[in-house]
């Protein structure tokens, strides 16, 4: 071991398992993603983990480091050791696959039962819908559109973790982008979906999905605004009709 | 009416009596300020109390709001903590008796006085 070596443990096998330690040589401008692709490439092949783009675009290599769930790719070792010491584990609220790498159906499942995708009622022989950049329903989706999937929000979530049928801030701010799509026209299965306390009303608003989210959206504020706009369908009526 | 639709009506109705829990509890702040200036006793209490029929509608409607908010949040409170059921919905809805016969009779009686 030398002095620039880093302590990594790392979580080996499925729902049950343990740390392991690794010796990893300490590099300027390396991300935890280079720490965990080392140990696999020259320490032990056996070593499990998922990644794609390397960029912050794809948001498959998330995994708890040091506690914390973080897109591992986009985050250097330098901002998080702990004096020399890395603990890597994979993301919480998802089943494990095998050390690294997680289940992620449960996660997406939870986006189809939102109704987090697009429908519309224009074909191919029909005019672009336009949509002004200004106006205020695309003004509310852009604040929400970059997610990039990665579960970090989910894994931080306090709510999914004690309720395992709540749909998660990812899934719940994917329908309040889609709640501000005017060319959507599923709007009332939708909130239909997202009420109650497997949806958007079982939100905390603890907010550690805003803290933690890579991209810097804030699924709390998304959640706050689907929780406005199904009471008020719920008691008054929408501009689609009465839930 | 289907369950989620209940769940957002009841948030509904907890996030409009926090508001106007909100509003009571400031003015019944401002109110004990102002009433212990010259120290606290049954009498002054009764004697500003007594007849004042602004004063028993405000606290009416602080208890209303009582009534509404503090149930919800105990049922939300025992479903998640232990489990839905029979006896999350019981308690709520003894919370909510206590609270509305309890709080209209205190109202009842410091506007009355005690004499009914």
């Amino acid at each position: 071991m030398s002095n620039q070596d880093l302590k990594v443990k790392v979580w080996r096998g499925a729902q049950e398992g343990e740390f392991i330690e690794y010796l990893v040589p300490r590099n300027s401008n390396q991300t935890v993603l280079d720490v965990v692709t080392y140990i696999q490439r020259k320490l032990d092949p056996t070593l499990s983990y998922r990644f794609a783009c390397r960029v912050g675009m794809c948001g498959s290599c998330a995994m708890t480091v040091n506690g914390v769930a973080r897109w591992t790719c986009r985050t250097h070792v330098s901002q998080i050791v702990e004096g020399d010491s890395l603990e890597i584990a994979p993301l919480n609220n998802l089943p494990v696959i095998k050390d690294l790498a997680t289940d992620m159906r449960e996660f997406f499942n939870k986006w189809k039962g939102a109704v987090g995708f697009f429908k519309g009622d224009k074909t191919r022989h029909d005019d672009f819908a336009k949509v002004e950049p200004e106006s205020a329903e695309r003004q509310l989706a852009n604040a929400g559109i970059e997610c990039i999937g990665c579960g970090v929000c989910y894994s931080s979530c306090e709510v999914v973790e004690k309720r395992p049928n709540y749909l998660g801030p990812a899934a719940l701010n994917r329908a309040w982008t889609l709640t501000n799509d005017v060319r959507d026209v599923q709007q009332l299965d939708r909130l239909r979906a997202v009420a109650g306390d497997e949806g958007c009303h079982a939100c905390h608003t603890q907010g550690s999905c805003t803290e933690r989210c890579p991209k810097k959206l804030e699924p709390t504020a998304s959640i706050a605004g689907l929780k406005k706009l199904v009471a008020r369908a719920a008691v008054r009526g929408s501009k689609w009709g009465k839930l | 009416m289907s369950q989620a639709v209940l769940q957002a009506k009841l948030w509904y109705a907890q996030r409009i009596s926090a508001m106007v829990l909100g509003l009571c509890v400031s003015i019944h702040l401002i109110i004990i300020f102002y009433a212990i200036r010259g120290g606290l006793s049954a009498e002054e209490i009764l004697g500003r109390t007594q007849g004042n029929i602004a004063f028993a509608i405000f606290y009416e409607i602080f208890v209303l709001a009582c009534f509404v908010h503090a149930p919800i949040g105990l049922a939300n409170i025992l479903e998640e903590t232990f489990c839905k059921g029979f006896i999350s919905k019981a308690l709520s809805w003894i919370l909510a008796a206590l609270i509305i016969v309890l709080g209209t009779t205190a109202v009842i009686g410091v506007f009355t006085g005690g004499a009914l």
